[in-house]
């Protein structure tokens, strides 16, 4: 049986590897998707180029700006003279919001504790207008309370709270980088092509060449012939998989918090509905081109929209979060995050383990099922 | 091995149905051991259907059959270990090398790192590809491709080997030595069921299956093939315009059946009308210069004549209302 197995497995590694091209494919462009995504997808608001109107420039006023050039958010690109500049640098484009601070600042900020900042916001691009209006507030919020205790205590020499302290803390990824949201997304997605469009193609071209007959005739089982065919997919899939944490790591800083094992277990169980999954596909159809055809209908648009990875699940209609359940990658993604961002052990998501356990015996057992030739066995 | 140790296939009452249409229609037939078995038809005769279902590629719809004494449908694992298939495509990795091929076959046999070798170096002295050893398949031509195809299907010394077409589109030389190694394994004790369109070469079979429509037409040595299906004598006519001198002569009376066998035709008469007789109207008929009648010569049959004679008694035979036996 070992026999049988090692020489199908010794033989796809050597078409792979004669088939230099496809190789090629397999490696890199996991790399080149991520480096592509990883740039392109970033849902961060960074330097965001702003200017500020300071009507009254004084000591109170000039630290408000400080606190925006300070902040890595945002580049302070203009000091204006006249507001009425702030229409025409909006409309080109040149700066995305404006901070006004009004001429009588300081004296109503000593005075009433509270007074109006004005800001003007392109809000053309929701999502990031959104996330700058956040940064401005939290920008001007930490102002503030510096400023309360500050000029409490050189007035009245005590004390006092402020009634609400808002001081949110973000655990897991303080700094609320998106790399470190997409790069699991990354993977998924990336395995779930490699490994889906990859197996299923390297059995459906052996039905169309005819070599496939050749093998059904032999005494090897078909659970050896999948698992033989299956071995070098998994070994370079989970090549590619640490490899694109590798370069997530150089390129965009993301550390795996969880321990190694539980990665590489969590790794493993996708990996094997992903081949599931591929395998079945191969066993349904009966040439390459439709074997493309549907395993990149069936991997791509879900690693994209079933996934969570750029559309939270939990935000779906109820009928399309029960149709995410029906792909492993939303599964693999959820274990994925726990392990890479939150650093939590198989304790968190043994669910999600559990059901790619499920999605890979079924697919595979079914496709095993499907090998052997039926009643209804197929006319050559 | 099971019952019947005389014959290497039984197969009782086979057929396959794909949907509503019939492939193959209640078949019988018993292969004797070491002997070579020509499974003769047109293309879309059923002859690969019945391979594939020997070899359990295929199940059947009805019927059974014992392959080495295995029965196909419940002992197929038994059964593939006891036979070879060479199929009508091309099946051997195109982007390995001669070694490769040879060894994953092995491999997937079961067969150890020194069975392998050791028959790896037979197969190299048979198929005469020692020196090709490390070229890709793909710069093999088709008559090395064919024997190392062959070669692959027997690594295992199987018992039976099932050859589907594997002639099919090798040049004439390959063909023939091509028939030499096959002879040679028959010789050696293996049993060989092959199927070839190609009529001259059943004559190489010791045992010949006709099928036609997915049923047997008739079943024997080639010899007793042409003197049960064929009375009286066959002539070849050399003559130029065929078509011509074939429409005329069909349209006479005494003459029963034509064929055109490249440049010539082959007339077959009534029986009852005599060589020399036959040979004289004949020389009548085409006494125009026009055919520059060259010869009108008794020949010895072949069986490509007894084919198409049976297929025309089977095809009227079932034009005349029986609409297919139950």
């Amino acid at each position: 049986m070992i026999r049988r197995i090692y020489a199908i497995a010794k033989k796809e590694f050597r078409q792979i590897y004669r088939d230099i091209r496809s190789l090629a494919v397999l490696l890199l462009l996991p790399i080149f998707l991520l480096v592509m995504f990883g740039y392109a997808i970033s849902l961060d608001v960074r330097h965001i180029p702003i200017a500020v109107y300071d009507a009254q420039n004084s000591a109170e006023s000039r630290r408000l700006v400080d606190e925006f050039n300070h902040s890595e958010y945002f580049d302070l690109r203009y000091h204006l003279s006249d507001v009425r500049e702030i229409d025409a640098l909006l409309d080109r484009g040149r700066i995305r919001a404006a901070l006004v601070i009004p001429r009588d600042f300081s004296r109503l900020m000593l005075r009433d504790r509270s007074c109006e900042v004005q800001v003007l916001l392109d809000g053309s691009n929701s999502t990031s207008a959104q996330t700058a209006l956040g940064y401005i507030e939290a920008v001007i919020l930490n102002y503030c309370s510096g400023l309360t205790d500050r000029e409490l205590l050189r007035f009245a020499g005590v004390q006092v709270t402020v009634p609400v302290d808002y001081r949110p803390r973000v655990w897991y990824n303080p700094e609320l980088h998106s790399s470190v949201f997409l790069v699991p997304g990354l993977v998924t997605f990336i395995m779930l092509i490699s490994a889906v469009i990859s197996t299923a193609l390297s059995i459906v071209r052996e039905k169309e060449r005819g070599t496939m007959e050749q093998i059904l005739v032999s005494p090897i089982r078909p659970a050896e012939l999948i698992v033989g065919k299956t071995i070098p997919y998994v070994i370079i899939s989970l090549a590619v998989s640490f490899g694109v944490l590798a370069v997530s790591h150089l390129l965009f800083g993301v550390t795996v918090k969880g321990s190694y094992p539980v990665l590489f277990l969590v790794i493993l169980l996708f990996l094997l509905s992903c081949l599931g999954m591929g395998i079945l596909i191969s066993t349904l159809t009966q040439s390459q081109h439709m074997a493309f055809t549907l395993s990149a209908l069936l991997t791509i648009l879900p690693a994209f929209i079933l996934s969570g990875f750029v559309f939270p699940i939990r935000n779906m209609p109820v009928v399309i979060q029960a149709i995410t359940y029906l792909f492993p990658g939303r599964f693999f993604l959820a274990a994925l995050r726990s392990v890479i961002i939150k650093g939590t052990g198989l304790a968190s998501f043994w669910k999600e383990a559990l059901a790619l356990v499920a999605f890979g015996a079924v697919t595979l057992t079914f496709s095993i099922l499907r090998m052997k030739p039926g009643p209804r066995g197929r006319r050559k | 091995m099971g019952s019947g140790d005389s014959f290497a296939v039984e197969a009782a009452d086979l057929s396959k149905r794909f949907g509503r249409f019939t492939a193959v229609d209640a078949v019988s037939f018993l292969v004797p051991r070491g002997t070579i078995f020509g499974l003769l038809g047109a293309n879309g005769a059923g002859k690969s259907t019945i391979i594939r279902m020997l070899c359990g590629l295929l199940r059947s719809s009805s019927g059974t059959a014992t392959v080495a004494g295995f029965d196909i449908n419940r002992q197929s694992e038994q059964v593939k270990q006891n036979i070879g298939y060479m199929s009508q495509r091309f099946s051997l990795y195109l982007d390995l090398t001669v070694r490769e091929n040879i060894r994953f076959f092995g491999g997937i046999y079961g067969l150890s790192r020194e069975e392998v070798g050791r028959r790896l170096d037979w197969v190299l002295e048979m198929a005469g590809l020692r020196q090709r050893l490390d070229d890709l398949t793909s710069e093999l031509s088709g008559g090395w491709r064919q024997r190392l195809a062959l070669g692959c299907a027997i690594l295992h010394s199987p018992r039976i080997i099932f050859l589907d077409e594997p002639t099919a589109g090798v040049d004439p030389v390959s063909r023939r030595e091509f028939w030499e190694l096959i002879n040679e394994l028959a010789a050696g004790g293996t049993t060989v069921l092959i199927t070839t369109h190609y009529l001259d070469e059943a004559e190489y079979a010791n045992r010949i299956l006709l099928i036609h429509s997915g049923r047997i037409v008739a079943q024997g040595t080639p010899g007793e093939l042409k003197n049960s299906v064929l009375h009286g004598p066959t002539l070849e006519v050399s003559c130029s315009r065929c078509i011509e001198a074939l429409k005329r002569l069909q349209s006479q009376p005494w003459v029963r059946q034509t064929a055109v066998f490249g440049s010539t035709l082959h007339v077959r008469p009534l029986a009852s009308l005599g060589l020399e007789e036959t040979r004289r109207r004949i020389r009548e008929l085409l006494s125009d210069p026009l055919f520059e009648l060259r010869g009108v010569e008794s020949i010895f049959p072949s069986l490509e004549d007894v084919f198409i004679q049976l297929i025309e008694r089977q095809d009227s035979a079932s034009e005349s209302g029986a609409e297919g036996p139950s």
